[in-house]
Parts: structure tokens; C-alpha cells; sequence
């Protein structure tokens, strides 16, 4: 009974990650699609749709749309957020839990109605819609994530490391920079990467606010009726690819840090 | 603590005692400021969209009155998509659990001795979020289509009759919610089950507790507060989505979800006031749900 669970738990898992990434691997071979008008039927193997991507101009207008979208929307939510999660963190001031209900109702929030709510305020204050209030609507999406990715590494350091730097007559100012940023930064950029995912995916926020905008996924869903460009498929996979290579990149050094430690220990 | 299950934070030093400082201030007001501009004004914006009524004169406008006969209009009219909402959200988020409990089991514990398998079982679990969101769901929409494999099989067992589709029907639109929230129920599960410590399962052992005892009495209960995160962060993007259940994806006319009367109601017709009050009649259930788990689980550990 015990070693036909052990077995079980395997066998079981690993159907499970076949199942996660059977989509995946469809679409990345609908990029080598041979397809005309519509990538539906499989015609044969080419490499045309990855070299020549902006054939289809429209798809990569969008994607420049969600990229420089993505890249301000980060900037903004990360700086914001940053200062939020140290300030939870390190310092003491009224209205603590209105502050973290505010952080976490955003989070709980179905996407519907943040995308329809902004949307009614926007029209309410006759703001044109467009990639400014796309910009805005993603900044607030991003801002809790962010608090919530930095926070748990503000958290974590270790306060001695400051004080060591005001024993040696750092400023604040010295000492924040040369100490705490730095000790902070991989958690930045963990939660600008989250941000940047998390705007370059969104459509349902996006849809409410881009007026006559098109984004990646906006395109994606209004071409969905008529069939999508293979040259989608080929920005998705290339996506893909950089994000996974990323994130590989930095679990497998944690992990042989971990090794390390582990072994030292 | 159910949030951080995306930051793969593992050590949290006790928190230094804090200090009152102006420089709070200074830190906090920004992303406040912009939190009430851009979360607190639009649901109020949604509460006065919600009670406008037609204007006389132009046709199509909306001015602002105490119309809150708007809600009831609403709830009569889509009373039956805001049910299939609420359940096939429910749904999913139990067939999520069924698959994500397991993955992160095996992830968090069967995995521990071997870190570097864990690292990229762990990259496998994510890896849909780096594909986008509407392209893998419409690669499920024609896997399943009526040229795809799998309607071949099961037309030739016999399970599916002539002119029936897979897509369009409640299943596909539920398959497609389970598939795409199965990550936000993994992780969080995975975040409590990692930190388990083993040595109560060799205790549960030791005191003559069969695996599945053990199982129940130990393990499980330790990891219902990843369990109770994994439902919420499941279950409330589910319920609002409208992606799998369009036409254009897994579903159909008889699959509507309130995300998708909200968005045609919007953006479509034009109706505002029904899409604002349909928007908040879905965020009061949504704030009860999240209320009952901020209950049990207070303000300070929310994030």
C-alpha cells in the first residue's frame, strides 16, 4: 500500500504537468504553422512566421502598444510600491490595517469590476480613453503585487547590516543607498518582472479602458472570430521562451545556493 | 501570507520594532493617493453608474438619480448567468483542488530531497502564465474542436453523438476555468506544505497512525490555510472572468457568465447603469467571501 502511493503521487503528478503543458506546446508549434489566412489546420512545417513577425503589421503594433505599456506601468508601480512595503515594514503609523485592507482589496478585486469601475470614473471625468488610461489602470493593478513581493524581502533584512553603516558615520542618505537598496534590489526586480508579466497578459482591465487602442491581447481576442495570425503564436513563444529562461535562470541558482549553504551547514 | 505564495520568500527574520517617523509619510502617501484615485473613486464612480437613469432628452445619455430599481431590474434579468457564475467558478475551483492539492504534495514534500527537481517542477507549475492567457485557451478550444483529435475519439466511441461539439457546452467552459486557475491553487498550498515540517509524519507514524490517518489528522489540517488562499485566489478570478465562457472561446450562448453581461452590457450596448450595478452586486459576493477569510486570518497577515 505505502509503495504504491509513493509511486501513485508520481505517476499522478506528472500527468499533470503534461496536462499544464499541453496548451503550451501547442501553440509554440502553431508558430512553425505553414497557415495562410486562418492557424487552425496544421500545413506543414516553415520558419516564415519567425522571421518575417511584422508581415503582420497589426500584431506587432500591439505588441509594441503592451510592451512600452508594460515598461511604464512597471516603473510606476514598482516606485510606488516599494515605498509602501518599507514603510509597512519598518514603520510605525496610524491607520495600519485601513492601509493593508486597501493593499489586499485591490488583489480580491474581480478583474470586471476594477476594468468597469475605472472605466465609469474615466467616463464620469470625460477622460479619453487610450494608452494613458490603459498606463493607469495597469500602475494600480501591479501596486499590490509589488508591495506584497517586496515586502516579504524587507521583512527578511537584516536590520544589523544598517546599523553597522550608522556606526560608520553613514547619512541616511549613504546608508539607504549603499546598504538598503542594494540588499533590497532582488526584490525589486522580482516584483517588476510580476508587474511587467501581469500588464503584458492583462486583457480584461485593458479591454474596459483602451478606447481604440489595440494591445497583444486585445488583438488576440479580436481576431479570435475571424482566426489568428500565426505571427501571434511566434510573439507568444518568443515571450515565452525569454520568460521561462529568466525564471530558470534564477531558481536553479537559488537552488544551488540552497546546495551550498546546505552543505557548509 | 496567502499573497507572498508569488514572492518565494522562504526565511522572514522577526520584525524589527518599529519607528514613528515622518519619512512614513513620505512613503506611504504616494501609492496611497494613488490606491484612492484608482481603487476607492472608481467603485464609488460605480456606485453613483449604478443608480443613474435614462435621460429624457437624449437619448442613450444617463443622468444621475436614486434609481435603484436599477439593481432589481438586473438581478431579474441575469439572476440565472449570476448563479452559473457562482457555480461554475465553484466547480473549478474543486477540480483545481483535486489536481493542485497533489502537484503540491509532490512539489513540497515527495520533492524536498531533490532541490533542483523541485526548482523546475516548480517552473512547470508557472510556465502557463508565460504563454498568454487567451492563446492558451483558444489552443484548448481547438484541440477540442470538431476537426481536433479529441472529438474524433470520443465520436468514434460513441460518447459523442453527430453534430455535437465539446465546445460551447458547460464542460469545455469549466475545463477551461479549472485549466487556467490551476497555478493560483498550487502555489499558495505549495507555500504552507513546503515550510511542513516531516518529522510530524514520522511522529503520526511512530504513534501506529496509518498513512491515511496520518494524512488527515496531520498533514491536512496544517495545510488548510494554504488550502483556504488557494480557494479564494481560485475561486475569484472565476467568477469573474468572461474569456473562457465567450463565443469565441470555450463557450456559448447557454454558458454565459456575469463577467461576460458586464462587459456586453458596457461596452456594447451602452447600458452603464446595469453594468455598474451587476459589477457590485458580483463585488459584494466576492467582499463576503474575502470578509469571512479576513476573519479568520486578521489584517496583519492579509499580505
Amino acid at each position: 500500500m505505502k509503495g504504491f502511493g509513493k509511486y501513485a503521487i508520481w505517476v499522478y503528478s506528472a500527468m499533470a504537468f503534461v496536462f499544464l503543458l499541453i496548451p503550451i506546446v501547442y501553440t509554440i508549434i502553431f508558430s512553425f504553422n505553414d497557415a495562410r489566412r486562418t492557424n487552425i489546420i496544421w500545413r506543414g512545417f516553415t520558419f516564415d512566421n519567425w522571421l518575417n513577425v511584422c508581415d503582420a503589421q497589426t500584431v506587432c503594433q500591439a505588441f509594441g502598444n503592451s510592451v512600452l505599456i508594460g515598461v511604464v506601468a512597471t516603473l510606476l508601480a514598482t516606485t510606488l510600491g516599494t515605498m509602501i512595503a518599507i514603510a509597512l515594514v519598518r514603520y510605525r503609523f496610524r491607520f495600519r490595517n485601513t492601509t493593508t485592507l486597501l493593499i489586499f482589496l485591490p488583489m480580491t478585486t474581480p478583474e470586471v469590476v476594477l476594468g468597469a469601475g475605472l472605466a465609469a470614473q474615466f467616463l464620469q471625468a470625460g477622460v479619453p480613453k487610450g494608452l494613458g488610461t490603459i498606463i493607469l489602470a495597469h500602475t494600480l493593478f501591479c501596486l499590490s503585487f509589488v508591495v506584497v513581493t517586496v515586502r516579504a524581502r524587507v521583512a527578511s533584512l537584516d536590520p544589523a547590516l544598517e546599523e553597522a553603516g550608522r556606526d560608520l558615520y553613514g547619512n541616511p542618505r549613504q546608508v539607504f543607498w549603499r546598504i538598503t537598496f542594494p540588499m533590497l534590489l532582488p526584490g525589486i526586480v522580482a516584483a517588476a518582472l510580476l508587474s511587467f508579466a501581469l500588464s503584458f497578459d492583462d486583457f480584461i482591465i485593458t479591454n474596459f479602458n483602451r478606447g481604440a487602442e489595440v494591445t497583444f491581447p486585445s488583438f488576440v481576442y479580436t481576431a479570435a472570430a475571424r482566426g489568428i495570425p500565426a505571427e501571434a503564436n511566434v510573439i507568444a513563444s518568443a515571450v515565452f521562451f525569454l520568460a521561462i529562461i529568466l525564471v530558470l535562470a534564477s531558481q536553479f541558482s537559488a537552488a544551488a545556493r540552497r546546495r551550498k549553504l546546505a552543505k557548509q551547514g | 501570507m496567502a499573497f507572498t505564495a508569488f514572492s518565494s520568500s522562504t526565511a522572514v527574520v522577526e520584525p524589527v520594532a518599529r519607528r514613528k517617523s515622518p519619512i512614513a509619510l513620505f512613503l506611504l502617501l504616494p501609492g496611497i493617493f494613488y490606491l484612492i484615485l484608482f481603487f476607492v473613486t472608481p467603485l464609488i464612480s460605480l456606485v453613483i453608474t449604478s443608480l443613474q437613469e435614462p435621460d429624457p432628452l437624449i437619448f442613450g445619455q444617463f443622468q444621475n438619480a436614486f434609481n435603484w430599481q436599477n439593481y432589481v431590474v438586473v438581478l431579474e434579468t441575469y439572476w440565472q448567468q449570476a448563479i452559473r457564475s457562482a457555480g461554475y467558478a465553484a466547480l473549478a475551483t474543486l477540480f483545481a483542488l483535486l489536481i493542485g492539492f497533489p502537484l503540491a504534495y509532490f512539489i513540497g514534500i515527495t520533492l524536498r530531497p531533490y532541490p533542483l527537481l523541485q526548482a523546475l517542477a516548480l517552473v512547470l507549475v508557472i510556465a502557463p502564465f508565460f504563454i498568454s492567457f487567451l492563446l492558451r485557451t483558444l489552443a484548448w478550444k481547438q484541440i477540442f474542436s470538431t476537426e481536433g483529435p479529441v472529438s474524433g475519439i470520443l465520436s468514434s466511441l460513441g460518447v459523442l453523438g453527430p453534430g455535437e461539439a465539446i465546445t460551447g457546452t458547460a464542460f469545455s467552459v469549466i475545463f477551461g476555468l479549472t485549466y487556467n486557475f490551476i497555478p493560483f491553487m498550487t502555489l499558495p498550498i505549495y507555500a504552507t506544505l513546503e515550510r511542513f515540517d516531516l518529522r510530524l509524519i514520522e511522529a503520526g507514524n511512530d504513534l501506529y497512525g496509518s498513512p491515511a490517518t496520518t494524512f488527515r489528522t496531520v498533514t491536512l489540517p496544517l495545510s488548510a490555510a494554504g488550502v483556504m488562499s488557494g480557494t479564494l485566489l481560485t475561486f475569484i478570478p472565476a467568477a469573474g472572468d468572461y474569456i473562457n465562457a465567450s463565443r469565441e472561446f470555450l463557450g456559448s450562448a447557454d454558458t454565459t457568465m456575469i463577467g461576460n453581461v458586464i462587459e456586453t452590457n458596457f461596452l456594447v450596448l451602452q447600458n452603464f447603469p446595469a453594468a455598474a450595478a451587476l459589477s457590485l452586486v458580483l463585488m459584494a459576493f466576492i467582499l463576503i467571501l474575502v470578509s469571512l477569510y479576513v476573519k479568520r486570518s486578521g489584517t496583519e497577515e492579509l499580505l
